[in-house]
């Protein structure tokens, strides 16, 4: 006689993720890719356009300011906040009742929701009576960042940073504490400096970490929207207009459901590739 | 009980990591798993265990064809090399929790879990949690929770590995005892010839993904049916050379021989192949038929109560194993004796021809 | 290059250790001279590490100095001490290729290149590395990385000591042997001062001349391996080296003879305790003990055949006595008489040996 072979019950314990996926990513995926390759006038009449819409967005200068800005705006956080963060985390203390004390305070800014931050940075930049904006005013520095476009992106990265840099920080101090004793003991006994700690055996052992932390930080800021929103509106004039507030402008302002379609697919896009390609170059020397 | 293999073979991709094998572990025994690492001691485990499935082959367990069933269903329990118990349940808990699964009720979890406590000197740490036991201790809760469910069949995957040399030495005298008279299939796989032999029962000898041979410990040790299998069974290696027989004596080289055993006297002359154990080449001559031989002294290593040194004559390297402590000058040249009565022979395919 | 000297060498991780269990090494005084091969022996929780760290310089003593050659180095951060350190586990720089990591400590202290470059290659003859010295550290096996570490630990020739901390647990069974004389070899070949500290006695056994055994916090003996075989100053010794280990049974005197079982026994020492001990016994390795017509009455439980001898266990009366019998000779279960050779058995009082000083 034979035993039963496999149990084929396991299958609906997945089905609950299947829906979920379905509902949640490929169904409004579908809708976008509908959209972008059709025209509307409204009462639900559908044109088909083929490609006219992405080949528009791409020729369209408005998409190529909003993405230069969009990239500029990364690269610079990015610039910022990584090496600032892994800073910040060597400086900390590794044992000791300090650690959760700081570990804490790292943990502030995350805990604050993004629009409250975009309004706190509003208030507290304002010229006239915002500390920040008063105190640069009063320094003799010209400052007001709903006029000027230098003083809107001086606000809106220092805000990022500000929110941000404590995620690196965490991240690398997690990446930090998992390096065993053995580690600083050999390399004491082979006379090694603190920098050389620092670049051949913190650095390598944060590799892995600090690839997450760069993946989120970008993604994350290449799509960033209410912040901005809320502080700058995406001025002064379209100073800070990043991706992301261009696409609502394009898609709820005027209503041009076609281009938002094929922006939102290019964007998507431009995003999966970047960090496909981070990552698998990141990752050639670990696969061995 | 019984656990059969038929023709059973495990394939991964172009890699064979079990070859057809067939294998029939004895009713209620001790068996023993003997092979290096890599050579498929725990694949072996794992389609006895069902959480393997075999690529090819039947598996029989007391007469039914357990072939692909879920490891669920067959009432195995395994005990791993490193220490895996639950953490954050306490060691009654642990050794409870197959019972819980089972259903079994409260009054009838408590009267076996004091009794396998008692068995593994456990019973005082009923209480604590694992992390507050040493490694003997977690071993221990976990070789616990093995018997207390009465399984069919008990695998153990090099349990005593990552022990200190003294507990070790402790459990592995206990362990044969713990599993007698339960009526269970055990099977313990090992790389380390000396505890196959401390353990008893039967072994299989494991090669490169084939058992070669498969009989009573003794006897295999003893009688090794060819050359690999006496060298899977054998710490430090097996010393073999090559010799002729020449009427009643065999030749190892010009200045060396010994005369042929009784046993041997049937043999014809030509070329064989001499296997001699480590502890029958000494640097203090036995009784009987001992040959002397020198040697340039390579390696001298002490166990604690043994000494083993690897010696080299023309361009061939032998190893010597001897009770006491024999220290020796490396580089110097020394006397060893060849106990010409325990040699064992192998013919011209590597087969036994004398043991 | 200097000895090594501990004087009165104490240690607690407590801050007031009042009992006797509160100290994690309880009072020693070791000499090593330039230039040997030391191993430091005991189960887990022996105080073993806590000395090798104390010698490291991870560790401040609690009491006591540290000296090597003249200079007090027990305050000395690890990095001052000039000394080599290889770890239970591997530690490489994984961004290194193996040549750079060799040469990192010869480096960081400033040596020229062209010193540099015959030393790696030297040590990585010595340790098979010199296929592999281009590689990248990163992707080798585990056994290639702590040979890395340990060619790390060999690099620098003017160190005080270079010290290994069970530097095999991750090498393969298979090959543990070859590295086990590897080390020895290279210790001729080095020649500086080595401690090796480890649970297994034959890694201990095989490469120190002179083995330190510790047991709770304690030295227990200092001896080379035949001394630690064949005259244990201490029960813990006799049991915790050899397989199986030396049979401690209980014994009395009557006037001035040990008597066990009823029967009167030989020692090798006709030295007396002083009074003032609890506990008195005479231990006897297994491989010292026979059968003989006349001896003292055992029964015989359990023969456990281990191929090239046979462990034999026997009761008299309570009293366990493992017996091991050279393979050929035949033994069953039941009665039998056995005897003690009395070159090879010691009395001890409360677990250390009475006999007159070694000479």
């Amino acid at each position: 006689m034979t035993v039963k072979l496999t149990n084929q019950k396991a299958w609906f314990l997945v089905a609950p993720v299947v829906v979920l996926v379905a509902f949640n990513a490929v169904i409004p995926l579908m809708t976008v890719v509908n959209y972008s390759v059709q025209e509307s006038f409204g009462n639900n009449i559908f044109f088909w356009e083929g490609v006219k819409w992405f080949e528009e967005v791409l020729h369209s200068e408005r998409f190529a300011a909003s993405l230069m800005r969009q990239i500029f705006f990364t690269s610079v956080i990015l610039l910022i906040e990584i090496p600032f963060g892994v800073a910040i985390a060597l400086s900390m203390p590794r044992k000791g009742p300090w650690v959760s004390v700081c570990l804490v305070l790292m943990a502030l800014p995350l805990l604050i929701p993004w629009n409250v931050v975009g309004a706190m940075w509003n208030i507290f930049s304002l010229p006239d009576i915002g500390l920040l904006g008063k105190a640069l005013n009063s320094l003799g520095i010209g400052y007001d960042y709903t006029q000027e476009p230098i003083s809107a992106w001086f606000t809106v990265i220092l805000m990022d940073v500000w929110h941000w840099t404590s995620l690196v920080v965490l991240l690398a101090f997690a990446g930090l504490s998992s390096i065993p004793e053995a580690y600083y003991h050999a390399a004491k006994i082979d006379g090694a400096s603190p920098w050389a700690i620092v670049r051949y055996i913190e650095l390598p052992k944060m590799k892995r970490v600090l690839i997450i932390a760069f993946l989120l930080r970008f993604m994350d800021s290449f799509m960033i929207y209410t912040e901005p929103f809320v502080l700058t509106g995406g001025g002064p004039g379209n100073a800070t207009t990043f991706l992301s507030i261009d696409l609502v402008k394009v898609a709820l302002g005027q209503f041009d459901l076609g281009p938002a379609g094929a922006i939102s697919l290019i964007y998507f896009l431009i995003i999966l590739l970047t960090c496909w390609l981070f990552y698998t170059l990141t990752m050639k020397d670990e696969a061995q | 009980m019984t656990l059969e293999f038929k023709q059973v073979e495990k394939r991964a991709g172009a890699e064979t990591h079990i070859y057809p094998t067939d294998l029939k572990l004895e009713d209620g025994g001790f068996n023993i798993l003997l092979g290096t690492t890599l050579s498929g001691k725990t694949t072996m485990l794992h389609l006895m265990a069902g959480l393997d499935r075999p690529t090819s082959g039947q598996v029989w367990f007391n007469g039914k064809n357990v072939t692909g069933a879920p490891v669920q269903k067959r009432n195995v329990s395994m005990v791993h090399q490193q220490f895996i118990n639950y953490p954050n349940f306490n060691v009654f808990e642990n050794i409870a929790s197959p019972l819980r699964i089972q259903r079994t009720p409260a009054a009838e979890i408590n009267k076996r879990v004091a009794s396998v406590a008692e068995l593994l000197n456990l019973a005082p740490l009923l209480k604590r949690s694992p992390h507050e036991l040493s490694g003997g201790q977690q071993q221990r809760t976990a070789l616990a929770r093995a018997l207390v469910k009465d399984a069919d069949l008990v695998l153990l995957d090099e349990p005593l590995a990552n022990l200190d040399f003294k507990l070790r030495e402790e459990l592995r005298d206990e362990l044969p005892k713990l599993f007698e008279n339960r009526g269970c299939t055990v099977v313990y796989a090992t790389s380390e010839p000396n505890e196959a032999l401390l353990l008893g029962g039967h072994t299989a000898t494991l090669h490169e993904g084939q058992v070669t041979q498969f009989g009573r410990t003794e006897e295999i040790y003893r009688r090794p049916k060819d050359l690999r299998s006496a060298q899977v069974f054998a710490d430090p290696p097996m010393n073999t050379a090559p010799v002729a027989k020449r009427g009643d004596t065999f030749v190892l080289n010009e200045t060396v021989n010994w005369p042929t055993m009784e046993r041997q006297r049937t043999l014809s002359d030509s070329a064989y192949t001499v296997g001699i154990r480590p502890h029958h080449i000494t640097p203090v001559a036995g009784r009987g038929h001992a040959v002397p031989v020198e040697g340039e002294v390579l390696i001298t290593e002490f166990s604690g109560s043994e000494s083993v040194i690897h010696f080299r004559i023309g361009e061939r390297t032998w190893v010597s194993q001897s009770q006491g402590i024999h220290p020796f000058e490396i580089g110097s040249r020394a006397q060893f004796f060849i106990d010409a009565a325990n040699c064992i022979y192998f013919g011209p395919d590597n087969e036994l021809v004398s043991a | 290059m200097s000895k090594i000297n501990l004087r009165e060498l104490k240690h607690s991780y407590l801050e007031n250790p009042s009992r006797d269990e509160d100290w994690a090494l309880k009072g020693m005084d070791i000499e090593w001279s330039d230039g040997g091969a030391y191993a430091l022996l005991g189960p887990s929780g022996c105080g073993k590490t806590t000395l090798l760290n104390i010698i490291s310089g991870l560790l401040v003593p609690s009491h006591g100095r540290v000296l090597f050659g003249d200079e007090d180095v027990t305050d000395t951060p690890p990095e001052r001490r000039n000394i080599a350190q290889v770890f239970q586990f591997p530690v490489v720089y994984d961004t290194m290729t193996v040549y750079d990591n060799l040469a990192f400590p010869l480096r960081n202290r400033g040596v020229p290149d062209k010193e540099i470059d015959p030393r790696v290659r030297e040590i990585a003859q010595m340790l098979d590395l010199e296929e592999m010295l281009l590689s990248k550290a990163a992707g080798l096996t585990a056994d290639a990385k702590q040979k890395i570490s340990l060619g790390r630990g060999l690099i620098r020739s003017d160190v005080n000591a270079i010290l290994f901390d069970e530097p095999l647990t991750v090498i393969d069974p298979h090959l543990k042997w070859i590295l086990r004389s590897k080390l020895k070899e290279i210790h001729r070949q080095v020649g500086s001062t080595m401690i090796y500290v480890t649970h297994d006695q034959t890694e201990a056994m095989t490469f120190a001349d002179q083995v330190v055994v510790m047991h709770e916090g304690m030295v227990v003996q200092v001896g080379t391996p035949i001394e630690l075989f064949e005259k244990p100053q201490h029960t813990f010794v006799g049991h915790f080296i050899g397989s199986p280990g030396m049979n401690v049974l209980p014994c009395e005197f009557d006037s001035g003879v040990p008597r066990f079982a009823g029967h009167s026994i030989e020692t090798a020492s006709t030295s007396r305790p002083a009074a003032g001990y609890s506990r008195l016994e005479f231990g006897v390795r297994p491989e010292f003990v026979s059968f003989c017509p006349d001896g003292i009455p055992v029964e015989i439980v359990k023969v456990n055949d281990v191929g090239r001898y046979r462990i034999v266990d026997t009761r008299a009366g309570d009293a366990r006595i493992q017996i091991l019998v050279p393979e050929g000779e035949s033994v069953s279960l039941g009665r039998a008489q056995v005897q003690f050779d009395p070159a090879h058995t010691q009395i001890y009082a409360d677990g250390w040996i009475v006999a007159e000083a070694s000479s």
